[in-house]
């Protein structure tokens, strides 16, 4: 094998991609081949490393470099003086705000310091689209025990040791899970892994089928031995192409080296992977939509039971886990399930991959222990709030999860502790909220996408999401009735008791949290007609404070329908007639003329 | 044969029902709207909800579609499926305020008037006409189109088409009275998704059948 002086481990996740990332990669070739370095510096594309926000991204190794937000024309320099005179350029590096020291290590940036990886364990370091990176990484290690060391039964009771449960949202346990599938009669079964990831701002599963495909390939060879089938399914959604396409280099490169298909590594056991391109129906998501939507029929949810592990994809018995659940698997069979199950809490046990994004100043995808509390993700790791913004809610598990409130940010994240206080752990979705967000207007946006991807099968979920939307809306009009939180309080009581699935069963959670925890917001809506955020413009007025106004006419020229008049070096006129509340004058204003108490309400 | 309660009854019933069948055959009543013994269970109008009562905390299941089991416990009438059962029936009542059926059952439970913004609507998007449709004719004439609130039964491309034999069973199954019969020309009748073509006679069986043609 070659060897390389230098490895450059560049971002090519989604994110980096439409960052320009292949064309970095072309320039640093150009570039490398200028100085006649391509026998010393290898250039290696790895899947997505986390941490988005500060795309793209190259690590230089093995001195752990962390270099940030390249452009195309910062590569000749960087290859010129870090490659060829050795020298690290300081300014392409990461710090972590204005004035601050730059941080030159991966390992000293507090984004990456405080994570554990496992299901992410070969993101950023590894080519996903190269079969063997994955394999010199202990890749297929895990498969070859479990195929010629254990039984189907000590598979499943080292995968119950662990205490692994389904990474998908529900939380059930994966070891209970595979052994009712096992016992379930009949000589074919299933496997599936669900990769129809439609949460929006969460992408854990996405970037898991992007950096390390083999990982899930792995894990479901695994799977299919402990449970006895021999025929799988990836369901991708069609909107992740790149994770499509590694995907699918992973299952064709699996096959040519034998470790897909017919008699696996001549160990007698034959298992085949078929990758299924999903439609982009949220619904999808749900286990029984998603085996309608394997067998070619449209994708609506069918009443439980019977359970997939009964009657599942053409009626056989059926074990569908998720994509992050499948990429755990290979490393507790090789660690062991003890070794998981000291990571985490009593119930909760291992990592969870979370996408945290919203009002934080470090947006990416994290892989935190099990317990770590909210406060740990979001300043640790996340940095806090930017632009010194106060820290409001959090929102945790996707559109159907809960907003979580400052009072409890000190929670230890873990299943039982997130239902407590009103959200779920979903896929794992953390959306962080600052003082400028109304939970109001927050709780309609959620039940507008529900009320959307509702697959209008039953009345509850069809008919009581959209009922909700129309309350909530009114109330953000300033049109709410007295009796209208009630009325909310009664429909989410039926919607989760009475719907199908899980979409309707957990639609109420944003309206239900919020109201348990900004009650005074709703009240402020519907008996005063405040807005206390000052987000919902129905019960916001904008207006120029003559006295602090200087007359720079900055918000003259930002505002697009001509509502605001004046002279240079005079106080402006805002036309409330012609105003279209966006906002644009309060952003720019410079002097607070247009800001703060300048906004009142009705 | 299993052993359940149902109400506090104790009865003996076959294992293959669902709870639904068990009560019907024992005389207790569960007011269904997307069901029909003629065709699959399909569980989406949730008129049927009962509480299964165990001790881990009880839920609602549909029991048209729950099967049962031994030593189950059901409650048809619980505070908690009253409660569920009306709210539903509000919602179903705004929707379509126009059914009589859904009219006549809302009052049953007392509801009376909806808290929510009446639509003109009549189809409650039960199913009831896509399957038999499908299940006894296998006509697959009509099916849902959209999702969501924008659901609709329709033909193939929103167009009249000629799968349909205009033999009037969604009409008969429908509970709403949602699917209009027109009437043309005295004997032959024809839905609003048929495609327009005549009755002609079979040279074979010498009957009557609406077709495009043998």
């Amino acid at each position: 094998m070659k060897r390389y002086r230098t490895h450059l481990l560049l971002c090519t996740g989604t994110a980096c991609v439409s960052n320009n990332a292949f064309n970095i990669k072309k320039s640093l070739e150009i570039e490398i081949k200028k100085h006649n370095l391509e026998n010393e510096v290898l250039i290696v594309p790895t899947g997505c490393n986390g941490f988005c926000e500060r795309g793209p991204i190259l690590v230089v190794q093995p001195d752990g470099i962390f270099y940030q937000q390249l452009k195309e024309s910062d590569i000749p320099y960087l290859v010129e003086e870090h490659f060829l005179k050795g020298r690290p350029v300081k300014k392409l590096m990461y710090t972590p705000s204005k004035g601050e020291e730059v941080i030159p290590k991966m390992m000293d940036i507090e984004f990456f310091k405080h994570q554990i990886l496992i299901a992410l364990r070969n993101r950023g370091r590894i080519d996903p689209e190269e079969i063997e990176e994955y394999i010199a990484n202990d890749g297929y290690q895990s498969m070859g025990k479990a195929l010629f060391e254990m039984t189907p039964e000590e598979i499943i009771n080292e995968v119950k040791i662990s205490g692994l449960r389904g990474r998908g949202g529900a939380g059930f346990p994966t070891g209970r899970k595979w052994e009712l599938c096992r016992a379930s009669k009949g000589d074919v079964k299933y496997i599936i892994c669900n990769a129809d990831e439609g949460d929006p701002g969460a992408y854990m599963d996405r970037s898991i089928l992007e950096a390390d495909p083999h990982s899930v390939i792995e894990g479901m060879v695994i799977g299919a031995k402990a449970i006895g089938a021999h025929k799988g399914f990836v369901y991708v959604r069609d909107e992740y192409p790149l994770a499509l396409k590694r995907i699918s280099i992973a299952v064709e490169k699996a096959k040519d080296y034998g470790l897909l298909g017919e008699d696996i590594l001549g160990s007698g056991f034959d298992f085949d992977l078929k990758i299924v391109r999903g439609g982009g129906a949220f619904v999808c998501g749900e286990e029984t939509a998603l085996m309608q939507s394997i067998e070619g029929k449209v994708g609506r949810p069918t009443p439980r039971p019977p359970y997939p592990a009964q009657k599942g994809l053409w009626g056989k018995p059926t074990n569908i886990n998720n994509v992050e659940t499948w990429a755990n698997i290979p490393v507790i069979i090789a660690r062991g399930g003890d070794w998981f199950s000291r990571i985490g809490t009593e119930t909760s046990k291992g990592t969870k991959v979370f996408s945290l994004v919203g009002k934080v100043n470090n947006t990416g995808l994290v892989e935190v222990p099990m317990g770590i509390t909210l406060r740990e993700i979001i300043y640790n790791i996340g940095g806090g709030i930017p632009n010194g913004k106060k820290f409001k809610a959090v929102q945790t598990g996707g559109p159907s999860g809960g907003c979580i409130p400052e009072e409890l940010i000190d929670l230890p994240v873990d299943y039982e502790q997130l239902t407590k206080a009103g959200a779920i752990m979903g896929s794992g979705g953390l959306i962080v909220m600052d003082e400028d967000t109304c939970m109001v207007d927050v709780a309609k946006y959620f039940v507008s996408f529900l009320e959307d991807e509702s697959c209008g099968k039953c009345v509850p979920c069809r008919s009581g999401i959209r009922r909700m939307r129309e309350i909530l809306t009114r109330i953000t009009q300033g049109k709410g009735k007295e009796g209208d939180i009630e009325l909310l309080e009664e429909l989410a009581e039926t919607i989760k008791k009475a719907s199908l699935c899980g979409l309707g069963q957990t639609a109420p959670n944003p309206v239900l949290s919020t109201i348990r925890y900004f009650r005074d917001e709703y009240e402020a809506h519907i008996k005063k007609k405040r807005c206390p955020a000052l987000v919902c413009k129905d019960l916001i007025i904008y207006r120029i404070i003559p006295e602090k106004c200087t007359g720079c006419r900055r918000c003259v020229q930002v505002c697009p329908t001509g509502a605001i008049t004046g002279p240079k070096a005079q106080p402006h006129n805002l036309d409330a007639s012609k105003c279209i509340k966006c906002g644009a004058c309060y952003e720019v204003c410079r002097f607070d003329a247009i800001a703060g108490d300048a906004i009142y309400m009705e | 044969m299993v052993n359940i309660t149902i109400d506090g009854r104790k009865i003996s019933v076959s294992e293959d029902l669902t709870i639904l069948e068990a009560a019907r055959e024992n005389g207790i009543q569960i007011p269904t709207l997307c069901y029909n013994e003629a065709l699959k269970p399909y569980g989406a109008c949730r008129i049927c909800l009962v509480e299964l009562v165990s001790e881990n905390g009880s839920k609602l299941v549909p029991s048209c579609t729950f099967p049962v089991s031994e030593g189950i416990v059901v409650r048809t009438d619980s505070e908690e499926v009253i409660k569920t059962r009306k709210m539903v029936l509000e919602l179903l009542l705004a929707d379509c305020p126009g059914s009589k059926v859904i009219k006549e059952l809302a009052e049953e439970y007392g509801v009376k008037k909806s808290r929510f913004e009446e639509e003109d609507n009549n189809c409650i998007l039960c199913g009831l006409c896509v399957r038999a449709c499908d299940e006894i004719v296998g006509a697959r004439a009509i099916h849902f189109v959209d999702r969501g609130y924008k659901m609709e039964v329709k033909p193939p491309f929103l167009t009249a088409t000629v799968n349909c034999i205009k033999c009037g069973t969604c009409t008969t199954v429908c509970p709403t009275g949602a699917i209009k019969l027109d009437e043309l020309s005295g004997i032959s009748v024809m839905h609003q998704w048929s495609d327009k073509f005549s009755e002609r006679r079979c040279n074979v069986c010498g009957s009557f059948h609406f077709s495009p043609g043998f």
